[in-house]
């Protein structure tokens, strides 16, 4: 149906796909996979045309074809789902659905009461009841899900591609969603699924892809693909694979004392982290694993306060701290070091100086006035501990390495003397030497006293600098491995653990379900 | 969870209670929807039928006709704003425009009519193009792409008059005079041709696919292209739209004046702006309807025509009470908008 060979997309420094093969066949379910950075978002947009490839062809229905823009690729039958609903909230469910192909009369006007019946029509298609003359943000998520859905089959959509579509749907939404794929599938559609959901992909895929680095590292029937295999595949990790110690820069374990000065217990965030409890100990790495999408960052920013928990607490050496703020995190001595350091860490105009103060500036002011000197003294004592090689105090971080730019950032934050800090990625797009370093640094910290939280993509890190490792999926905790069950090999089991008596998809567990559930589908109609 | 509430009350997942629990849109929701809409409205009736209680001279004939002719012109250029505001953009030129419109209508009016009126539609029409090529396209910023535009009208404007010092007279006795003189039913031609004008654009606005692409592109941009609407050509469109309006105005005003003078429309894409807003559309785009503009460029022109008969009162507290009056709709729509999860 939709295929394309040896497709290439370049980024400025990155190379985003690599001769990628792939092959959506009519009537098939075919999941495409793989972690962070993997390409299969780029590969996605290649697809609809958001995306030009550098190199290869793109073959629609036996013929090659070039989309330049997403109009074009939907006229000729590839409809798309995203996993952020992409419509417009202020407009009517009826004018969404039907946004550029709305009945008209023979005046050429718009005529809404066949517009409105149309709509009706599609949605009742799928199963949905809503008034289609309401806003569409008047929806829960799912329903606008289903609009969205609705608004890609409507299309005469000949492939439908579906980004992570459950990522934001109640265990109910999920079966209609899945109903629907199972009746596109018998009308001969081609589906495109992306999910980090293990079991999501093996109750409706029939065949996968996995990516990995811009390539493709296998393909074929997912029957025939094990669990284990599978997730191998997409960490890029050979399955009891034998490799020399010390490949990173961790010395092993730390002495922790038995008291933990961390606790968090049963965090709960809709949609996203159900009933994550967990411990740190000062002076121990506690490892999160787990996919893309299981909630590790999710985890380290509830802990943070910087995301608003549903449910759940949070004590530092037995004190509870507030929820959902992160000045009282900080008070509390809980920093995090986020993921993302472009857009959440540096300021990236400031001078190394003004970066590292930036968050111990309330405790170096008095009466509002900040103590240069104490200052000074603060970025010179970090500046030697962490070995950050900059022109000196004064120049823009923007300027740094991504290594130096992180230990900037670790600097501000352990300005603070914190109690607890939560490292999201700390060594991702930086370079080895300097991932050396930060790796011992984090070691040096650990050796300190300080509680450290490590998540990292780089299962031979989380590996060889964890303590312990606590195993996330889809928002829950699965397994803890600890002393010589820390392994590359327990890890990916624990990531493959099939469901045991009930499956994702029927759990209806989460606390906050209950009571707005009734609002998404099948509810708000009139 | 203590704070972070209110962080919490914009996810969409932690959405409606008052929606579902009736069905439909909640009581509040649903007064929110009507202030919105019909708040102006509702305002301009009051002020109306406070100023005819105050003043005798208020709603006499030649009062009322002299509020709506003077409203006309703005109107027209707000009428443009409007659809420009829709599509979450902001069009700085149109006074400019405005001016320059008139000056070239005047000037095109010695050969007749259909050159006064062709000249300065094609002009502004064409300076709107390249404004939304330029937003469009080029993705910059459209207040500075018609704050360009804006100086750059006045230039233009400047070069073609001297510098100001000639202005082009209109011969009171053509067709084209008519157009600003001439009256219909008892009623001005150019009140006559606003509400025609106005009527067309809330059926292109409500009722026609290119009015949906404009509330989509507005809505949400992303997901508009995505949905495959055409965004750049609805942005060239509307920037266009809105220079012809601003032209159109111009020359009629021109007509009525019967000259072209040079230093009207300072400050003019201020009051559309603020007629625009007052009226219900929302300036961050995608909500908004054409008949709001209307009831917003009045609204201003009432209060100016009743601080004008206080006498006593300075004139140039017309425009602190219109400042004060803008700034409490705005704030009321920031309001309203939150309750409505808008904003």
């Amino acid at each position: 149906m939709l295929s394309v060979t040896g497709v290439s997309k370049l980024f400025p420094g990155v190379k985003a796909l690599s001769g990628v093969d792939f092959t959506a066949r009519a009537g098939e379910v075919h999941a495409l996979v793989g972690e962070n950075g993997a390409g299969k978002s780029t590969l996605i947009k290649v697809l609809t045309g958001v995306y030009q490839p550098d190199a290869g062809e793109i073959v629609h229905d036996g013929t090659p074809v070039r989309f330049t823009t997403p109009l074009q690729a939907q006229q000729a039958g590839i409809s798309t789902i995203y996993q952020e609903v992409n419509l417009v909230p202020l407009m009517s469910v009826a004018r969404n659905l039907l946004l550029g192909r709305e009945p008209r009369n023979r005046l050429g006007l718009i005529d809404f009461r066949r517009m409105n019946r149309q709509a009706q029509e599609a949605l009742h298609g799928l199963g949905i009841r809503v008034d289609v003359s309401r806003p569409l943000r008047e929806l829960g998520v799912g329903a606008q899900q289903m609009v969205a859905l609705a608004r890609a089959v409507a299309i005469d959509a000949r492939v439908v591609i579906m980004d992570e579509p459950t990522s934001s749907l109640e265990p109910r939404e999920v079966r209609t969603l899945f109903d629907v794929i199972g009746m596109l599938r018998e009308r001969g559609i081609a589906v495109v699924y992306v999910s980090h959901r293990m079991d999501e992909l093996y109750e409706i895929c029939d065949a996968v892809t996995v990516l990995r680095d811009g390539r493709v590292v296998h393909t074929g029937r997912l029957a025939d693909l094990e669990r284990l295999r599978l997730v191998s595949l997409m960490l890029g990790r050979e399955i009891g694979e034998v490799r020399s110690e010390g490949l990173t820069k961790f010395s092993g374990s730390h002495r922790a004392a038995a008291e933990p000065v961390l606790q968090a217990e049963g965090l709960t965030i809709r949609h996203q982290l159900r009933d994550v409890s967990l411990t740190i100990r000062p002076g121990e790495v506690v490892g999160l694993g787990g996919l893309l999408g299981s909630g590790r960052s999710e985890t380290a920013k509830a802990i943070a306060g910087a995301l608003p928990t549903d449910a759940g607490r949070v004590s530092v050496g037995g004190v509870p701290v507030r929820a959902g703020s992160t000045p009282a995190a900080i008070r509390a001595g809980i920093s995090l070091l986020p993921e993302d350091r472009k857009a959440e860490g540096i300021s990236p105009g400031l001078s190394v100086r003004e970066n590292i103060a930036l968050a111990a500036l309330p405790r170096l002011s008095r009466f509002g006035l900040v103590d240069n000197a104490r200052v000074d003294r603060i970025v010179d004592t970090f500046v030697k501990r962490l070995r950050i090689k900059s022109a000196g105090p004064h120049q823009k971080v923007g300027e740094l390495s991504g290594g130096n730019q992180q230990k900037v950032l670790l600097a501000r934050w352990l300005a603070l003397h914190p109690k607890v800090l939560l490292l999201d990625e700390p060594t991702r797009g930086i370079d080895v030497g300097a991932k050396a370093e930060v790796q011992a640094l984090i070691d040096e910290l650990a050796d300190d006293g300080l509680a450290v939280l490590l998540i990292s993509s780089d299962t031979e890190e989380l590996i060889e600098g964890s303590d312990r490792i606590v195993v996330l999926k889809d928002g829950a905790v699965v397994d803890e491995l600890t002393g010589d069950a820390v392994t590359e090999d327990a890890l990916m089991r624990a990531i493959a653990t099939e469901p045991s008596t009930s499956s994702t998809s029927s759990t209806s567990s989460t606390p906050s379900a209950s009571p707005q559930s009734a609002e998404s589908v099948g509810s708000t109609h009139d | 969870m203590t704070t972070g509430t209110k962080e919490a009350g914009t996810e969409p997942a932690v959405v409606p209670e008052d929606v579902e629990q009736d069905g439909g849109p909640g009581r509040g929701e649903r007064f929110s929807a009507l202030a919105q809409q019909h708040g102006a409205l509702v305002t301009l009736v009051v002020a109306m039928v406070a100023a005819s209680l105050s003043f005798d001279t208020f709603l006499t004939g030649d009062n009322l006709e002299n509020m709506a002719l003077s409203s006309a012109f703005l109107a027209v250029v707000a009428l443009g704003m409007t659809f420009v505001i829709v599509t979450g953009g902001i069009d700085l030129s149109v006074g400019s425009l405005f001016a320059l419109g008139g000056v070239l209508a005047a000037w095109g009016s010695q050969y007749g009519t259909v050159v006064a009126l062709l000249l300065p539609l094609a002009v502004c029409g064409l300076i709107g193009v390249v404004n939304g090529l330029l937003i469009a396209r080029s993705g910059l910023a459209p207040f500075i792409v018609t704050l360009a535009a804006m100086l750059g009208a006045r230039g233009i404007l400047l070069a073609v008059t001297d510098e100001g010092s000639r202005t082009y007279l209109v011969d009171k006795d053509s067709f084209f005079a008519t157009l600003g003189q001439g009256s219909l039913l008892g009623i001005g031609v150019p009140i006559w041709i606003t509400v025609v004008l106005f009527v067309l654009g809330a059926v292109v606005l409500r009722r026609t696919r290119f009015g949906q692409y404009v509330y989509a592109v507005g809505g949400n941009e992303d997901a508009a292209a995505l949905m495959g609407a055409p965004v750049a050509r609805t942005k060239i469109a509307v920037y266009a739209l809105s220079g012809l309006c601003a032209g159109l105005a111009g020359a009629l005003n021109a007509a009525w004046l019967v000259s072209g003078v040079t230093i009207l429309g300072t400050g003019m894409e201020l009051e559309a702006i603020s007629a625009v807003v007052i009226g219900g559309t929302l300036l961050s785009g995608g909500f908004g309807f054409v008949s709001g503009a209307l009831v917003g460029v009045l609204l201003l022109k009432v209060i100016q025509n009743v601080i004008n008969q206080i006498g006593s009162l300075d004139s140039a507290y017309q425009q602190v009470v219109s400042g004060a009056f803008l700034a409490v709709v705005v704030v009321a729509q920031t309001w309203l908008g939150r309750r409505r999860r808008v904003l």
